[in-house]
């Protein structure tokens, strides 16, 4: 037996070393799986793009219009009307909202180190609510060497005021020593979305017939709004959050940890607070200006991604961008058919689709969090 | 050993609100050897492990100092720190479902960084244990997971800047006896090859096995700084943790510890002696 195990030994020790091997791929797979995911997501965008740029009231086929204009024939001007001032624009926002709320769920999550923490659930999104409504109804009593410059961002610009504002709050109230605590942090997210809410009825009352109207629009959570100068002024705001993001990722890998661990692998960990607030303050803000309340995207995105690829941020953060944004193209083109030629508010789809996923979240986590 | 490569501290002094919690603490550490932090519960043993590491060096008293070779912790970038100490702490909580080799490669980035990783955790004989998921494991096997994971961000116990340093937070509470010694043969090891190891120990047997100096803690002041034998002495030891202590020399294996139990004075629940 002993002569056996030594004779052994040689050809064992490579398998060993196999072994070994196949731990680090098996490990190491989760990136390469979900660098893999992201060209599938990638593919699955495209074909949201494309759907949600053939789908509309108006009876307007993408693909005869792209037929006739690869023939070099003109294309109807009607048909170029819907395309381009129309369906464009709302596509390109649905994305923009999408991506901006899936990475602000995402960089939230991180940052309070918690899989519930969604810009929707704890009050950021009420607190961005409460800024676009404040720009809304008292916009026209801004002195004009403010609102000139600000212009078609005034509204974008107070959501973003008001995101930022209640997320540092809500850091502030739910975590003490570098730990979050749940119950806090949804309790807190309860109290803020109270406030805020209370706020805009103030506000709303205030509100003249027409500013009404905008308010009514807004409030629906619709891309159905989507102009040009809206998708600009939006995107000019979401665009740089989400390219930031992903320089986020390794600090917010490293907090995964704990503050002080994080600390020690050589993170300053305040800048990475600051920016991965701010960033989901830019997001979050442009994202409830150009479309009212959406929830569910920042929740649902993230935690479907930690299970299909692990919680890297590095593969997490742009990932969720992409599945974040189809989705949303998903959710609008939903709410446009369901009931056509009428169109369902989308956060309503959202809200139908993500609700109960929220809630099978809860069960799995019950055992896991002290909620 | 040349001044520039020890570790040292001076006139720590850390106030909490109004409790002092170190009082005009001086501590010296050289690399090559394990030196000890010692001393009852409360006693800031921890506070001051944290100070060393630049933790919470930015809130000591003006007029302190902590020096890493010739680098100001007080003032060093988290990054530059980053890369000569690692800290193992007490306990670490994970807030996302990483994999073993995951959570160990967060301290070993880049080219070679996977190899690193897994070198380590076969040092702590979690070689197989790569593609678990991290929050799955026994707590035991989590605090070893962690050495790995301070292991591969060192790399090497010596680097370009000098000695590295390891500082470990009772690395070996959660441990059975046997990854106890492990974990201690691992740090003595890391200082055979050149590293500083600085490790807050309850465990005065394992202490007195591992460390050639000790630092003795009471209530935030230094009552005994010096090699071992010097500083376990019944004596000291009594002072401190407020019981009858003796120090007893076994054949063969040094210094030992040895609680008269019939004498344990009044705050028992201080001990946490292992007879």
């Amino acid at each position: 037996m002993a002569a056996m195990t030594s004779a052994e030994g040689a050809p064992g020790a490579p398998s060993h070393a196999r072994s070994d091997i196949g731990d680090v791929l098996h490990a190491g797979d989760r990136r390469l799986r979900a660098r893999r995911l992201r060209l599938i997501l990638l593919a699955v965008l495209m074909c949201c793009i494309a759907a949600s740029l053939a789908t509309g009231a108006a009876g307007t086929s993408l693909w005869a219009a792209l037929w006739d204009g690869l023939r070099g024939q003109e294309v109807a001007l009607s048909d170029r009307i819907v395309l381009w001032q129309i369906r464009l624009p709302r596509t390109l926002m649905g994305m923009g909202v999408g991506a901006a709320l899936a990475v602000s769920g995402a960089l939230m999550q991180g940052l309070f180190r918690n899989p519930l923490a969604d810009p929707g659930i704890v009050g950021v999104s009420a607190g961005a609510g409460l800024g676009a409504i404040a720009a809304i109804v008292l916009g026209g009593l801004l002195p004009a060497a403010l609102a000139v410059p600000l212009g078609i961002y005034t509204v974008p610009v107070a959501a973003f005021v008001g995101s930022w504002a209640s997320t540092m709050l809500l850091y502030r109230v739910a975590t003490r020593a570098g730990r979050t605590s749940v119950a806090v942090m949804l309790l807190a997210g309860i109290a803020l979305g109270a406030l805020t809410g209370a706020a805009s009825g103030v506000l709303v009352y205030l509100a003249d017939d027409n500013q009404l109207r905008d308010l009514t629009f807004w409030g629906m959570g619709s891309l159905a709004g989507a102009t040009w100068t809206k998708v600009g002024a939006g995107l000019a705001i979401i665009l740089p959050a989400l390219i930031a993001a992903p320089f986020l990722a390794r600090g917010l890998n490293a907090l995964a940890l704990g503050e002080a661990a994080a600390y020690h692998l050589g993170i300053r960990i305040q800048r990475v607070k600051n920016l991965a607030i701010l960033a989901v303050a830019a997001a979050t803000g442009a994202a409830v200006a150009m479309s009212g309340g959406i929830g569910f995207i920042g929740i649902v995105v993230p935690h479907l991604l930690r299970l299909a690829s692990g919680p890297d941020h590095r593969d997490l953060l742009p990932n969720a961008a992409l599945l974040g944004a189809s989705l949303l193209l998903l959710a609008d083109i939903i709410s446009r058919v369901v009931i056509a030629p009428a169109e369902l508010p989308i956060g309503i789809v959202t809200a139908i689709l993500g609700g109960p996923f929220f809630l099978w979240i809860l069960l799995r986590q019950r055992g896991v969090l002290d909620l | 050993m040349t001044l520039s490569a020890s570790l040292s501290a001076t006139d720590i002094t850390l106030r909490l609100r109004r409790t002092t919690i170190l009082d005009q603490v001086d501590f010296a550490a050289e690399p090559g050897e394990v030196t000890a932090i010692v001393g009852p519960n409360g006693s800031g043993k921890t506070t001051l492990l944290r100070v060393l590491t630049g933790e919470i060096a930015g809130q000591i008293a003006p007029g302190g100092q902590v020096r890493m070779g010739g680098l100001d912790v007080v003032d060093a970038d988290p990054w530059v720190l980053a890369r000569r100490r690692a800290v193992l702490a007490q306990q670490t909580a994970l807030s996302f479902p990483f994999t073993v080799l995951e959570v160990v490669r967060l301290g070993a980035e880049g080219p070679g960084g996977a190899a690193r990783a897994l070198a380590a955790l076969a040092r702590v004989d979690l070689a197989h244990y790569g593609g678990r998921l991290y929050q799955e494991l026994s707590g035991g096997e989590q605090q070893r997971v962690q050495l790995a994971r301070v292991l591969a961000q060192l790399e090497e116990p010596v680097g370009p800047h000098g000695p590295r340093w390891l500082f470990l937070d009772e690395p070996v509470s959660a441990l059975d006896i046997a990854h106890q010694l492990q974990v201690m043969e691992i740090a003595a090891d890391f200082a055979r090859r050149g590293g500083g190891v600085i490790a807050v120990m309850h465990d005065l047997n394992l202490t007195a096995m591992y460390a050639r100096k000790v630092v003795l803690l009471q209530q935030g002041r230094c009552i005994g700084a010096g090699p071992t034998e010097e500083v376990l002495t019944d004596d000291l030891l009594s002072r401190a943790y407020g019981c009858d202590l003796r120090m007893g020399v076994a054949p063969g294996s040094g210094l030992f510890l040895l609680p008269q139990s019939a004498q344990i004075a009044h705050e028992s629940s201080d001990l946490e002696l292992r007879s």
